[in-house]
Parts: C-alpha cells; sequence; structure tokens
C-alpha cells in the first residue's frame, strides 16, 4: 500500500522550535525556504495586510519611540554615551555573551551526542532533563545560586566547621557567567540534537568504512556536519545572555541591561536610558541576523527527506559510568540545586510558621494576565504568519522581517520604551493592564508568528483552493479547512507564549499596575528585602506551570514520530 | 449506472448552460513581474471533450488552468464556462462561483475529514446528500470506504477520492494538474486508464494539465501544446504526432531526429535518397525521422542471419535508390519492440525502432531507408 500522505510529515524540528522558544527569544521556523509549497503571488486581501502592516508598526513604535528620546537632548547625550564607562559596560557584554555562548556549547554537544547516539542508560530520560532548565526563569536560578555559592551561602555554611569564612566572590562576571551558561546551554542541546537526529548515518558509516576510528569518523565527519547547529544554539545562548534581565541585576554584572536600569532607576532624565537601550538592540540585532543566517543553513542539513534512518547506538563499554556521571552533575547543578534550594527554603518557610497569603492573588493574576497577552499576540500573529506563508511580495517580506527583528527587543527595551509612552503621551493607560498586555504582545508576537507560522506550513494552499473550488467562499474555506488543520498548533504557539509571559519579569516590573502583585514581582520583592525563603513558594510554582507544556511539547514531539494523530 | 449524473445530460436540461461550449479562453495573458507566463492563450472545450494541456515545466499551463478555476486573476483576455462569461481583466468571479472541478497533484484531500466527508464537501445539506456522496463513490469504486480516513488510503485510491470530490457537485468541468505524477509507473498506467473511464461515464469535459507527452497522447481528445505561455499548436493526438507544427514540437511530442537535405518542391533529397515531402519542401530543410518510420534491411553478402532477418517492407521501386548504407552500432531489446542505433557511413547516427524479429547485431551492414513521406522543416542558420 502506497502511503501518499496530502500532509506533509510531522516536522523534525518541532522539539528545538517549542522548548526553545519557551525559554524566551527563540527563532521558530526556517527563515526562508517554504517547503516547495507554491507561495501564491497575488495580491493579499485587506482584512490579511491590513492588520499585519498594523502588527509590524506596532513592533516598530518602541524603537521609534526610543530613537526620538534618545535625540530629543541633541549632542550631549552621544558624549555621555561615548565616554569610557559605555566601553565598559559594552565590553562586559560581549564577554558574558562570549563567554556563555562558549561554556554553553561545551557543556551541550556531549550532552547531546551522548543522548541521541550512545547506549547511554536512560537516555531519553537524560534528554528530557537536560532540556528542563529552560523553565527555570534566569532570576529564579540566580537567587538559587545566590544562596548556594554566595556570602554566607549553603556551600560556605558547610564549609564553615573547616574555618572557610569566606569563599570567592559570586558577585560580578564569575556569578553571572556559571548562572547564565546553566540556564541558557539547553538552547545548543537542543538544537544539536535536532541537527543529530537529522544527521544521515551513512556519512558516518562511510567515514568509517574509509578507515576511521570512531572517535576520528566524529571529529573528522560528524562534528564539522554539526557547526552549523552549534553556532545556531550558541548564538541564541549569547542573545539570552545579552537581553537577561534578572541575572545581571542580582549578580551585580554591568551589562547594558544592567546599566541601562541603574539609569533608569536612578535618575529622572531617562535620555540616556534611551540611548543605552538601542545600542543594546543593536548589538542584540547583530546576533539574531546572525542567527537567523545560520539557521537557515543549518536548516539545510534536514532538507534530505523526514525520517533520517536511526543510527545504531554507540556501545559506550566502560565509559558507560563516567558519562552518566556527567550527564548526572549537569542536571543536578541546573536543576536540581535550584530546585533543592527552593524546596528547602519552602519548608523551613512553612515549618517557622510563615503564610503563603498573597500567593494564590499572585497566581491568578499571573495567569490572567499571561492568558491575555497570549491570546492577543496569537491573534496578533495570524495575519502576519498567513502573509508570510502564503503570499510572497514587499509587504509580506516587510512585514515578516520586522516581526522576526523584534527579537532582538529585549524585554527592558520595551519595558522602557512602553514606560516612556504611557508617562507621556498614554497617561490614561500608564500602570493599567492593556498597555501591559500591549508590552507583552511587542515582546512576544515573533514567538506567536513562528508558532502560527509553522502549523501555517503544515497546511498546503492547494487545500484551501480545493475548498474554493467546491464552492467554499475564502471565508468558509478558512473556517472548515485551514481552521481545523491549524487548531493544534495555534494551542501550542499561545501556551507557549503564556508560560513565557509567565516568568517575564523586566516588562512586569515596569509596566505592572499598583498593587498588582504577579508570581514573578513577588519573587523579585521577596529577593530585594533578602527575604529569600518569601521567594521560594512563588517561584516553585512558576517552575511547575513552565514545566507543565514544555513536557508535553516533548511528549507530543516522540508521539507524532510513532504514529499519526 | 447510478453514477454522478452525466454533466451533458445536466446541461441539457438547465437553459443556462445551453449557450456556448463548455470552456472557452480567449486571449488569456498573465504576468509575474519580468515578462509574461501566460501570452495570449486561446482553447475551447466542448461538452464533453477530454483536452490535454501539454508542455515543458514553466510554459503556462499550470497558470492557465489556475486562471480557468478563479485562483489567479487574468491580466488579459476572458475566460467562459458553459457560455458564462467568469473571467475578464478588472473582473474575476471566484472559484466557488465557477462550476469548476479541480483534481490536484497532490490531491488536496482535507486530512481531517474521511473520505465521505470529502466527498460531501461541496454539496449542497440536504436530504440527498448522502446519497449523492454514496453515488459518487460507487463511480469511482471505492464503495463503502467512505468512512476512512484519507491516509488510510493507497494512492491511486485517494487519487480516485479526489476525482469523486470534484465530480460530485457536477461541475461544467474538471481540471486536473498533473494528477498522475505522484504515483509509480506501474500504478500510473492503471489509474490513467481507470480515471479516463469514469470520466467518460461520467460525460464529464476535462481539462488535462501534464507535462508527459505519453500521457497526453493516450489520454486526450485534443492536446494544446504550450511553448514560452503561448498555445503553439491545438490537434488530434495523430495529427500532432504525425504532423507537428514546428521543430520543437516535433522533438517534444515523441522520439524524433532530424536530417538536413535540399527541398525539391513535393520531394526532398538528403543523404537517405529522395524521400516524399508530405506538405511539399522547398530550400534547405531538415526533415523529421520517427524512429519507427526508418527501415533497416542486411547489407547483400553480409554475415547474416537467415529469414526474417531482412526487413521485408514494401518493396523500394525499382527506380528509386535504395537508402544510405550503415553499420549496426548497438541495439536494445525492449520486448515488443527494439530500438537499434545505426552509424551510416556519413558518419551520422540514426536511431531505428523495428519489431523484435531477430538477427540484426551491432557490427551487421545494413541499409538504411525511410518507410512512407517524410515532414521537413525549414533549416535554421
Amino acid at each position: 500500500m502506497l502511503t501518499l500522505r496530502p500532509r506533509p510529515a510531522a516536522k523534525p524540528a518541532s522539539l528545538v522550535r517549542g522548548a526553545s522558544a519557551a525559554g524566551g527569544g527563540a527563532l521558530a521556523a526556517p527563515w526562508r525556504g517554504r517547503g516547495g509549497v507554491r507561495v501564491r503571488r497575488g495580491r493579499p486581501p485587506v482584512v490579511v495586510w491590513l492588520p499585519a502592516v498594523l502588527a509590524g508598526l506596532l513592533m516598530l513604535t518602541p524603537l521609534v519611540y526610543l530613537v526620538i528620546r534618545a535625540g530629543e537632548s541633541g549632542g550631549d547625550v552621544w558624549g555621555l554615551v561615548l565616554r569610557a564607562r559605555t566601553a565598559r559596560v559594552l565590553a562586559n557584554t560581549a564577554l558574558l555573551a562570549l563567554a556563555v555562548a562558549a561554556a554553553g556549547s561545551a557543556i551541550a554537544v556531549p550532552l547531546a551526542w551522548l543522548t541521541s547516539w550512545t547506549d547511554l542508560p536512560l537516555r531519553r530520560w537524560w534528554a528530557m532533563a537536560a532540556a528542563l532548565p529552560l523553565v527555570v526563569p534566569s532570576y529564579v536560578g540566580a537567587l538559587t545560586v545566590v544562596a548556594a555559592l554566595g556570602p554566607r551561602g549553603a556551600l560556605q555554611g558547610s564549609l564553615e566547621r573547616w574555618g572557610v569564612e569566606r569563599l570567592p566572590t559570586i558577585y560580578g562576571f564569575f556569578g553571572a557567567w556559571l548562572t547564565l551558561t546553566l540556564f541558557t546551554y539547553p538552547y545548543v542541546f537542543l538544537s544539536v540534537r535536532a541537527a543529530l537526529r537529522g544527521l544521515d548515518p551513512a556519512l558516518q558509516e562511510a567515514s568509517r568504512g574509509l578507515g576511521h576510528g570512531p572517535w576520528r569518523a566524529f571529529f573528522r565527519c560528524t562534528l564539522p556536519q554539526l557547526r552549523p547547529g552549534i553556532a545556531a544554539g550558541a548564538l541564541l545562548a549569547a542573545l539570552y545572555a545579552v537581553s537577561d534581565f534578572g541575572v545581571v541585576t542580582l549578580l551585580r554584572y554591568d551589562t547594558f541591561v544592567r546599566a541601562i536600569y541603574v539609569q533608569y532607576r536612578a535618575s529622572f532624565d531617562r535620555t540616556l536610558a534611551a540611548a543605552l537601550a538601542l545600542l543594546l538592540v543593536a548589538f542584540a540585532a547583530g546576533l539574531v541576523l546572525a542567527e537567523a543566517r545560520l539557521r537557515g543553513r543549518a536548516a539545510y542539513h534536514r532538507l534530505g527527506g523526514g525520517a533520517a534512518r536511526r543510527p545504531k547506538p554507540i556501545a559506550l563499554g566502560r565509559w558507560r559510568w563516567p558519562a552518566l556521571a556527567y550527564c548526572a552533575s549537569v542536571v543536578g547543578l541546573a536543576l536540581g540545586l535550584p530546585l533543592g534550594v527552593l524546596v528547602f527554603w519552602l519548608l523551613r518557610g512553612v515549618s517557622g510558621g510563615e503564610g503563603l497569603d498573597g500567593l494564590a492573588t499572585a497566581a491568578v493574576h499571573s495567569v490572567s494576565v499571561s492568558a491575555l497577552a497570549a491570546a492577543a499576540a496569537t491573534l496578533a500573529a495570524l495575519p502576519v504568519a498567513t502573509l508570510a506563508v502564503r503570499y510572497a511580495g514587499r509587504v509580506a517580506g516587510l512585514a515578516e522581517r520586522v516581526t522576526y527583528l523584534g527579537y532582538a527587543l529585549p524585554g527592558i527595551v520595551v519595558g522602557l520604551a512602553f514606560v516612556f509612552l504611557g508617562a507621556n503621551y498614554l497617561t490614561p493607560l500608564y500602570k493599567t493592564l492593556p498597555l501591559m498586555v500591549l508590552a507583552y504582545v511587542v515582546r512576544f508576537l515573533p514567538q506567536a508568528v513562528g508558532a502560527v507560522r509553522t502549523s501555517l506550513l503544515q497546511v498546503s494552499p492547494r487545500l484551501e483552493e480545493a475548498a474554493r473550488g467546491l464552492g467554499r467562499g475564502p471565508a468558509g474555506a478558512t473556517w472548515r479547512v485551514t481552521v481545523p488543520l491549524t487548531r493544534s498548533g495555534l494551542a501550542a504557539g499561545a501556551a507557549l507564549v503564556f508560560l513565557t509571559v509567565m516568568k517575564e519579569l523586566p516588562i512586569t516590573l515596569f509596566l505592572s499596575p499598583i498593587e498588582y502583585d504577579t508570581l514573578a514581582t513577588s519573587v523579585w520583592n521577596a529577593t530585594g528585602g533578602g527575604a529569600y525563603g518569601k521567594a521560594a513558594a512563588p517561584a516553585l510554582l512558576l517552575i511547575a506551570v513552565s514545566a507543565v507544556p514544555t513536557l508535553l511539547l516533548v511528549a507530543r514531539d516522540r508521539t507524532a514520530r510513532v504514529g499519526r494523530d | 449506472m447510478t453514477a454522478v449524473p452525466a454533466t451533458r445530460a445536466s446541461g441539457a436540461e438547465d437553459p443556462t448552460t445551453a449557450a456556448g461550449p463548455a470552456l472557452r479562453c480567449a486571449g488569456l495573458t498573465k504576468s509575474f513581474g519580468a515578462g509574461p507566463v501566460v501570452d495570449g492563450v486561446d482553447l475551447v472545450a466542448e461538452r464533453g471533450d477530454f483536452v490535454a494541456l501539454l508542455g515543458p515545466s514553466g510554459c503556462g499551463k499550470t497558470t492557465t488552468l489556475r486562471m480557468i478555476a478563479g485562483l489567479e486573476e487574468p491580466d488579459a483576455g476572458t475566460v467562459e464556462v458553459d457560455g458564462r462569461l467568469v473571467a475578464r481583466p478588472g473582473r474575476a468571479e471566484p472559484p466557488e462561483r465557477r462550476r469548476v472541478g479541480m483534481v490536484f497533484q497532490d490531491y488536496a484531500l482535507f486530512p481531517h475529514l474521511s473520505v465521505a466527508k470529502n466527498v460531501a464537501f461541496g454539496l449542497p445539506r440536504g436530504r440527498d446528500r448522502a446519497d449523492r456522496v454514496a453515488a459518487a463513490l460507487e463511480t469511482v469504486g471505492l464503495a463503502g470506504l467512505g468512512e476512512r480516513m484519507p491516509h488510510e488510503l493507497s494512492g491511486g485510491q485517494q487519487q480516485r477520492v479526489a476525482l469523486a470530490r470534484a465530480l460530485a457537485p457536477e461541475p461544467a468541468i474538471v481540471l486536473l494538474d498533473e494528477p498522475f505524477s505522484n504515483l509509480d509507473a506501474e500504478l500510473r498506467a492503471q489509474v490513467r486508464a481507470e480515471v479516463r473511464q469514469i470520466l467518460g461515464d461520467a460525460g464529464a469535459t476535462a481539462i488535462l494539465v501534464t507535462h508527459d507527452q505519453e500521457e497526453a497522447l493516450s489520454l486526450a481528445d485534443r492536446i494544446a501544446v504550450m511553448w514560452d505561455g503561448r498555445v503553439v499548436q491545438d490537434a488530434n493526438p495523430e495529427e500532432l504526432y504525425h504532423r507537428p507544427v514546428s521543430r520543437a514540437v516535433a522533438a517534444f511530442v515523441g522520439d524524433a531526429q532530424f536530417l538536413p537535405g535540399d527541398g525539391l518542391g513535393r520531394r526532398v533529397a538528403t543523404e537517405l535518397g529522395e524521400l516524399p515531402a508530405s506538405g511539399g519542401a522547398t530550400g534547405p530543410v531538415e526533415v523529421m525521422l520517427r524512429p519507427e518510420s526508418v527501415r533497416l534491411a542486411l547489407a547483400p553478402g553480409a554475415p547474416s542471419a537467415p529469414g526474417p532477418g531482412e526487413d521485408a517492407g514494401e518493396g523500394d521501386g525499382p527506380g528509386r535508390p535504395a537508402g544510405a548504407s550503415g553499420t549496426v552500432v548497438t541495439r536494445a531489446f525492449y520486448g515488443h519492440d527494439q530500438l537499434v542505433t545505426v552509424r551510416l557511413d556519413s558518419g551520422r547516427v540514426l536511431r531505428a525502432r523495428l519489431g523484435t524479429y531477430g538477427g540484426i547485431r551491432p557490427g551487421d551492414q545494413v541499409t538504411v531507408s525511410v518507410r512512407g513521406a517524410v515532414l521537413a522543416f525549414p533549416r535554421m542558420g
């Protein structure tokens, strides 16, 4: 029996898309290359292009506003920006990005290889566990690192009986680097794992057949092919490091983000903050563009056909135990440490009679604002993705590119821009839910577009045309054919936005209405007073909520391969 | 047959469809960016016709089909379906109002709907809907498979579901866009015959887009050959094969080889002797030789295999030169026939398609001649 299915087979890259997008600034479907589906070249209808153009303009608002704002003070702001301190901030940021990317790759490549090509015991379990640190919000991670390794932290405490009074300081570069590496290496891990699984094992076998041993075959043949995958993942990690707010603020390392925050907090003249934010956007945009370029090339390796033959697992032999120890220590540090610290605090707090008051309210606030933002972002993503997938042309390309560059808008930049906007022009909206949701939409639209795009790409335009030919109008065809076929993809995309908004920090801090505590702000406020114990319950709740969709995505990825829905 | 009622029959009852042919395209033109992709295409299909649009990829045949379907808007020209104007520049009826059925290359079956629901998709809600679905499925030989999902069917079955779905609303025409290219070679011949049968039984008017000349020749009543956005020839299969309008069409439709010659009015002088020219020829020309019109005869005195190895032929007139001599280079045996390449003494290589009597082997000396009249094209350069 022939198996000619009208629907393309399940996409192999969905694990990477799903889980990395869950972390924040991830890039989804291929940038170009439309899976061989013919693009309609006609003019898109108004109901598609007008909302898409509006969404694109919305994406540009923060940038335009920052440019105006930075230009307001005339020349002297550039004098301020160009002084020596800014150069140091720039160097700090670049160093952190580089170090995080390098260390993350060094951790992730062996992990990916072990969990996909060897007979490592429980390798599926390890693969899932190795991806899970993505669900730990970076500020929660930073908090637990401080608790464990900081002054008067757990490590120092347990060493005290041997007279260790001080540890090397955790604040500054080392702590920020360590924390960000632990919580961003999964980007490289997922990207490399996808590349490994797409790799044709025949190449490795051919290399063996040409007289190379297994190690040489790996280094001479496999590793070079993984290079685009590694680089793409490493760039994502670097982008995360550059845009992250929680870690550098808590661990007091002066990057652009912290400099902007300090500037914002310290003075009423926010011109300098705007100028610094523009520099940060330029920096991030460079990373995003480099990633896009590489991602296109990396995806090329998987084009050879849906299901590559599964290679025979490489027997680890007596290397099995060191390999297990390696996986265990990475997962232990990145997942066990924060969870352990949080659970310890929670138990200590509860036994100390500390109430959990406010937790329920914060949870309700978090869930409702995240749901609103997820719905709004998905709705806004629909026309942009439709335009990008179904129509070629200048408007389509532009709208897509603008939203894509939204990946280069760190949360603090969006937050800052909307604070400016709200305080100066939209005063009735300032510190209200609608403005906060709007800022979330700007921040997470690229992610939503990516998800919608992927699910639309699964529906051949031929199907809509067939429906038209059978007497349905455009709306009928969309409703009867496109919607049912994309529903689960759209839901998954919305879930991703939902969970990312849940743990988002800077926008929430800047724009949440007065007295509107969310889980994220509860954690943050607890760190301010040094009352770390109070952060435990909301932090654990955040992690639990974030873990569910990620686990579902990983599970869906597996079932998609086994059978069809 | 309890099948889908014949379009022809229902058309006769419907006064609005009485006028004009099932399809008439006039001066259809469409550009994407640079030059026109479709450039003034005229095409007419009478009721019950099976017309093939044949051409190499990129010639504009699919775009033409999409303009007929209403999926593209023409820049110029008109489309009439059943005598009703459905497209002119600036005003094109949407596809859902055209009564045009479509069968796509990848079938485009709705993966979330069962076979029966796929077929019912184009039918109005009503009491007889289920009956019409059952009738349509029976027509295509899939009775009882209505509850299956599309992915549970074989490629050939999916093809027939697509056909049933397109035919069920009784469209004025059915458009088929490379419908057989997703099937493997073995299945293709069988499915082609089935589809031809089904369409014939339904009395449907069909337009088939294909780049496969064999498909077009074997299925269609008429073939419109498209080249660079224009219809260069519109003819029945026999005429297209034997009297192509240009050297390029000759080479595209079937296997053709060309021999230089000098036109002498009703005959052409070539290195195979003077050949009768159908339609006449003057000046420098090229003569089209289909391999099956090339005859080989073992040269006298050659180390011959006896008997039927000699091409009996119709016998050459005594006054006519018996062709040129050459040497057999290769021989490929296909069972139903064989393809022999011969190098003439002049160095020119020709292919000859012969019956499968044995005898000719590489190295044999043969005399090469031509059966029947030949077609001559003006020689370029």
